[in-house]
């Protein structure tokens, strides 16, 4: 790695980590406990955390689709791809720890209520995204195809909350404590997690490109080596 | 122009398949089967049945659906076919056009037949106007059909499109799939127009805007 891109990742990997303990201390010893759900609603604050950054992951996925159609640059394929790789990490995250406070606050661990059916949709359609990734073998086709996947997917999100708002509106779901009434000492604590959990996906960003970045290099390096060979 | 264009593309496909009544024919086998299948599945009688029955017509119609979407652009792959399209002096979403009309008439086949049979089987009877259950049959449809159409232009460049179309078609679909069966299920039982109307209006606002955004990227699925 060039010297000057390794201090950047350094950086990035320090305050990351010294956001996360800052985070940790502001979740578990700064933030008052939660009256009725106690310690379990402390994982309200990582589910925020990731779910922030997944929405924010996916549309870095459509800002880098539609900028690798324009100018059919691969750097922003491997943008989109990182992106992608990581949203999906992070819907999967909050995928999990949604039930886990859901347990706590409905007395349930799923209901089919628009948000959660959203989110599920949203991970099917980016492993969909990654489905297409997959199938195609040429670099250029690949990335094309799942630009315009990544565009279309995008589109769909509204859509998919707007009907699924609609579907569920004839069943009222009774909601939980959530947003609305949040004490301020846990709100430092949201934001504070909020922020951490961003910089972690700056962190594996770098990571991932420097990865798909080094890839590349590889393969015109051994195409190279081919051709001088044959 | 383009309408013109996207219609000969249309009556080619249909004189193709009328000829050969090779996809038409699997998709209405499949229609059936599915039929009779949901009727092993479920008491054809109970009243439960009653409840689920817009989301069975649904299944099997979307089901059949993909078997002809399947079809729609790995048989222009034969021969070189699609390239031939590609260098005709056509407006190349002429080509998506001409393709969507195509789906939507070998689906509206299906459904003209596959959908008397279900009354037939599960002895239901309708309550609500026809005139409005074709328009949401038709609405439900076309989304399908625009998606799927795009989709399936998408998959055939991948290596194992049968494998990925209905993968990546599903979570799109979401939205037409909850629309078309509510909507089917208040027509069906003669509920409330009101409720109705949001119903259609999603599936109107979906066939939209899964028009124009294939419309605008399907120069980019082609070129390749």
């Amino acid at each position: 790695m060039e010297p000057k891109k390794k201090t950047v990742h350094g950086i990035i990997a320090w305050i990351t980590c010294l956001l996360m303990l800052a985070s940790i201390y502001g979740i578990f010893i700064y933030s008052p406990m939660e009256k009725v759900m106690r310690e379990v609603q402390k994982i309200f604050y990582v589910h925020v955390g990731v779910a922030w950054n997944a929405a924010l992951a996916f549309l870095v996925v459509l800002v880098a689709s539609i900028m690798y159609l324009r100018t059919k640059d691969l750097k922003w394929d491997r943008l989109g791809l990182a992106s992608g790789e990581i949203g999906v990490l992070f819907t999967t995250l909050v995928l999990v720890t949604g039930p886990i406070w859901g347990k706590s606050a409905w007395n349930t661990w799923w209901t089919w209520e628009p948000r959660l059916t959203s989110t599920l949709v949203l991970w099917f359609i980016y492993l969909a995204y990654f489905l297409v990734r997959g199938a195609v073998a040429e670099t250029h086709r690949k990335a094309t195809l799942s630009a315009v996947f990544g565009i279309i997917g995008f589109c769909n999100i509204p859509i998919v909350y707007f009907s699924i708002h609609l579907w569920r509106l004839s069943h009222p779901v009774v909601f939980g404590p959530s947003g609305g009434g949040l004490h301020p000492m846990m709100l430092h604590a949201l934001i504070m997690t909020v922020f951490a959990f961003t910089f972690l996906y700056l962190y594996l960003m770098q990571k991932a490109l420097y990865i798909e970045n080094s890839r590349q290099e590889l393969e015109s390096i051994k195409s190279a080596l081919r051709e001088r060979l044959d | 122009m383009i309408f013109r264009q996207a219609w000969h593309i249309f009556w080619k496909d249909l004189l193709m398949e009328w000829r050969s009544k090779q996809t038409i024919s699997s998709m209405l086998i499949f229609a059936i089967m599915v039929v009779v299948v949901f009727a092993f599945a479920f008491q054809p009688t109970r009243e439960l049945t009653k409840a689920v029955f817009p989301g069975m017509v649904w299944v099997a119609f979307v089901f059949s659906g993909i078997l002809g979407l399947n079809r729609a652009f790995v048989s222009e792959k034969q021969q070189d076919c699609l390239m031939g399209l590609i260098m005709a002096p056509l407006d190349r979403s002429s080509i998506y056009f001409g393709k969507v009309l195509g789906t939507v008439f070998l689906m509206g086949f299906i459904e003209l037949v596959a959908l008397p049979l279900f009354f037939i089987f599960f002895d239901y009877r309708v309550q609500g106007s026809l005139l409005l259950l074709v328009l949401v049959i038709f609405l439900g449809t076309l989304g399908f059909a625009t998606v799927g159409t795009f989709l399936a232009a998408l998959a055939a460049n991948a290596r194992s499109s049968e494998l990925l179309l209905p993968l990546i078609l599903f979570p799109i679909l979401v939205p037409v799939l909850i629309a078309s069966v509510k909507a089917t299920g208040i027509v069906l039982t003669g509920g409330e127009i009101k409720e109705l109307m949001s119903w259609i209006r999603v599936l109107g606002v979906y066939d939209l805007i899964f028009m124009i955004v294939p419309f605008l990227l399907f120069e980019y699925v082609l070129e390749v």
